[in-house]
């Protein structure tokens, strides 16, 4: 069309110097953007100062763990502790941290357009959850909160006397925020594709935050609303989830893992798709089984919906509800390990090279295996009555989300950063943090797994003396890997002033994002890109004799 | 096609934004964003249509009495109200396609007008449940009601679940009506005094109504479960 050859002669003669990042520096270009690159940008920095809240929170209650007394703070801090910890990293970064900044930068990038279908309902979504961060700041501000980050009534509703309100408000918001990011990459994937680029030319990670996507669009308006009637009963004691008016407890939880349990899958799938990405570059192979992962993605969305009441085995329901939900949640099982053989299989015949990205890709493999391994313990109706509430689960989940999630998103980041930045970080050091966080995640929760199955209970700040080693263990970890992340946030800001250049293409790598400019330009091409190969078209191990 | 009071938009005037390829992209994708939209909100009521069913699973007398308490007649106006804004809102839909500027404008002024006469109605309806005390919270004094010929077998207090379900309810969707129509004056506004739409650039009147007919819906649903069965 002529409008569209116009615009591109603009961006030839006048923008082709100027990238995203310089292209303008006022206040009002950066916070009011409707680029994606930007927007992704701001939610890196604002999930940033969340986490390390969370992560300080985090630090607080495992010095208190140090000792078996409760010296150090009182129970009722203790608990703030841990709610905090958990809404903030659970509303404020896990759930937000790999669609809203890696899938928000390169998902149009991937599909080969200038932006998200709704460039305004994007920059909407950022200010929403700007909003829902004042929430949770009040929350702070306010005192916190201390009913753990599940709010079950009538704790939340009737007994706690901290500031639950706020808490529902700001997950309640954040979940908008998602909403809205949600329906935005399902669009996209949808209707802006480039010419040739049809489903199955699509990379897995774009895959993967489609399914995230659905799960974030049909799953959130129910935390929303049930978070909605918790507030609604916490204000004006309406009773909705009050025995004493006839209203049901049980209700409430199940309501609120109609959108938790799925929730854990919008925080694991963007991390496949990180996954896959890294392993089929650092072993310039084509992905194993690319049909079979990209469906496994939306076979989790999909089961993810059906398996909430394994959280509720041992909380009044039915045997035979427990039976259901149990046989749904191994099935669970069964896409994540296809997903595992084939990231597994794809390093067969492959050059593989450990650069730090890489390094953390791995790790994530590893970590991950076992804390989906040890779900099936906890989704086994038997082995969850004494594992119900322990250190177990707690060990099983950080697992999924710090050892899945957090890998993953730092194995995206050093891989993608040269690309959103245009610098490199040292990549020595980088390698070097890699194993630090390793170990010192295995350090942090490996001993939970003991203490659960010795029967320690969460969410307590005393335990009995014999269990001290462990703790001392943990917290030790704990220490480890807060110093890792610490580096790496340091590390990624000093590349952002001295990192070396880094070029369009550092790593060698194939898909769309690698034949633009490093950083990009506002409008990502400079001609919509036609699409003629599929994704992933690495050579294998004939790549090492070309260079040889 | 186009009549003659609708503005010519040539092709090359960027009446889509820049980051589309072309006027069928925009509206495509906009189709589709608004039908994903409209599914989250069919989850976010049906959190609150899922504790209605439970409940009234569980207190079927609390319910029947609820209902005794409610004014149909109100109800059964108001649905009509709402049934024919629909159709005057499919109307201008019709006529902003086909460039009919008169008709379009009337159309959507008569949507407008009936979606308010529903809030006014609403507004009746609310204060005589503040009258009567049945507003739990903020004003529960049930007086008027005659729990004793009821033959209640659960306890009479469980009748504030069914009115926090019915001020919860019918709220949200009346929260959607105030939206709606504050959206509908800021689009009846670009309609009197710039006349933007046209059978070229139609695409926000179109979003609106899926919009409008979907609490449209809510109530058709909202309407029998409450005040009827």
């Amino acid at each position: 069309m002529a409008v569209v050859a116009d615009r591109q002669i603009i961006h030839e003669t006048e923008i082709r110097p100027r990238h995203y990042l310089n292209v303008n520096h006022s206040f009002w270009s950066w916070f009011f953007t409707t680029d994606h690159k930007r927007i992704a940008m701001l939610y890196l920095g604002t999930i940033t100062v969340f986490f390390l809240m969370g992560g300080v929170f985090a630090l607080l209650f495992r010095l208190e763990l140090m000792t078996p007394e409760g010296d150090l703070f009182q129970a009722d801090t203790y608990n703030r502790f841990f709610t905090l910890h958990g809404v903030l990293m659970i509303f404020f970064f896990l759930v937000p941290s790999i669609p809203a900044t890696l899938g928000n930068f390169l998902l149009p990038i991937m599909v080969g357009c200038r932006d998200l279908a709704f460039p305004k309902v994007n920059l909407a979504s950022y200010w929403i959850f700007v909003f829902a961060g004042m929430f949770g700041v009040g929350m702070l501000a306010s005192g916190g909160v201390d009913t753990g980050w599940t709010f079950y009534a009538p704790l939340s509703t009737h007994y706690s006397n901290t500031s639950v309100f706020m808490a529902a408000m700001a997950a309640f918001f954040a979940g908008f925020a998602s909403i809205l990011t949600g329906v935005n990459f399902i669009v996209t994937v949808h209707k802006m594709r480039a010419p040739g680029l049809t489903w199955f030319r699509l990379p897995l990670f774009v895959w993967a935050q489609y399914a995230t996507g659905i799960i974030m669009m049909l799953g959130t308006p129910v935390i929303a609303i049930t978070l909605f009637l918790v507030a609604l009963e916490r204000v004006w004691g309406v009773g909705i989830f009050d025995p004493a008016h006839g209203g049901d407890p049980v209700l409430f939880q199940h309501m609120f893992w109609f959108y938790s349990h799925p929730a854990v899958y919008i925080m694991i799938l963007p991390g496949f798709g990180v996954i896959s990405e890294v392993i089929a570059c650092f072993s310039r192979n084509k992905i194993f089984g690319y049909h079979f992962i990209a469906f496994s993605s939306l076979a989790i969305a999909v089961l993810g919906f059906f398996v909430w009441g394994h959280h509720m085995f041992i909380a009044g329901q039915s045997v035979y509800t427990g039976v259901v939900f149990s046989l749904i949640t191994m099935l669970v099982a069964v896409p994540s390990a296809i997903k595992v053989f084939n990231w597994t299989a794809t390093f067969y015949g492959g050059n593989v090279t450990l650069e730090s990205p890489m390094l953390y890709a791995i790790g994530f493999m590893g970590l991950f295996t076992v804390g989906g391994l040890t779900g099936l313990f906890l989704a086994a109706m038997g082995m969850d009555v004494p594992l119900h509430d322990t250190y177990f689960v707690v060990a099983h989940f950080h697992y999924v989300m710090v050892g899945g999630m957090v890998m993953a998103f730092m194995a995206g980041l050093h891989f993608w950063w040269p690309k959103m930045t245009g610098r490199m970080y040292p990549e020595f050091i980088a390698k070097f943090n890699a194993v630090i966080v390793f170990l010192g995640f295995n350090a942090t929760f490996f001993p939970q797994f003991i203490l659960g199955w010795l029967g320690m209970p969460r969410r307590y700040h005393a335990y009995p003396e014999e269990w001290q080693v462990l703790n001392v263990m943990s917290t030790a970890g704990a220490t480890i890997l807060g110093f890792g992340f610490t580096l790496a946030i340091a590390y990624f800001i000093w590349s952002l002033f001295y990192g070396e250049r880094a070029g369009n293409n550092p790593w060698g790598a194939k898909g769309l994002e690698w034949t633009i400019e490093s950083p990009p330009t506002t409008h990502n091409f400079h001609h919509i890109p036609t699409v003629t190969e599929d994704p992933y078209n690495y050579t294998g191990r004939e790549e090492v004799n070309v260079q040889q | 096609m186009s009549s003659n009071s609708v503005p010519e938009i040539g092709p090359s005037t960027p009446y889509f934004a820049g980051h589309f390829e072309d006027v069928d992209q925009k509206i495509e994708s906009d189709i589709l964003g608004m039908w994903l939209f409209l599914a989250q909100e069919i989850m976010f009521f049906g959190g609150l249509f899922t504790a209605y069913s439970v409940y009234r699973h569980a207190y079927p007398d609390i319910f029947q009495l609820g209902a005794d308490q409610l004014n149909y007649l109100m109800g059964a106006g108001n649905t009509m109200f709402l049934l024919i804004s629909s159709l005057t809102m499919a109307m201008t839909v019709y006529y902003t396609q086909h460039g009919q500027f008169r008709k379009q404008l009337l159309c959507f002024l008569a949507t407008m007008i009936f979606g308010s006469l529903f809030l006014v109605v609403k507004y009746f309806e609310y204060k005589e449940k503040w009258d009567h005390g049945l507003v739990p919270g903020l004003n529960w004094d049930p007086h008027t009601v005659d729990f004793a010929a009821a033959n209640l077998t659960s306890p009479p207090e469980n009748l504030k679940l069914y009115f926090i379900l019915y001020f919860t309810m019918t709220g949200l969707h009346a929260l959607h009506m105030v939206i709606g129509i504050g959206i509908g004056i800021a689009i009846f506004i670009n309609m009197l005094l710039w006349k933007k739409y046209g059978p070229n650039r139609y695409m926000a009147v179109e979003m609106f109504g899926f919009y409008w007919h979907f609490v449209d819906i809510v109530w058709v649903f909202l309407f029998p479960l409450i005040y009827l069965i």
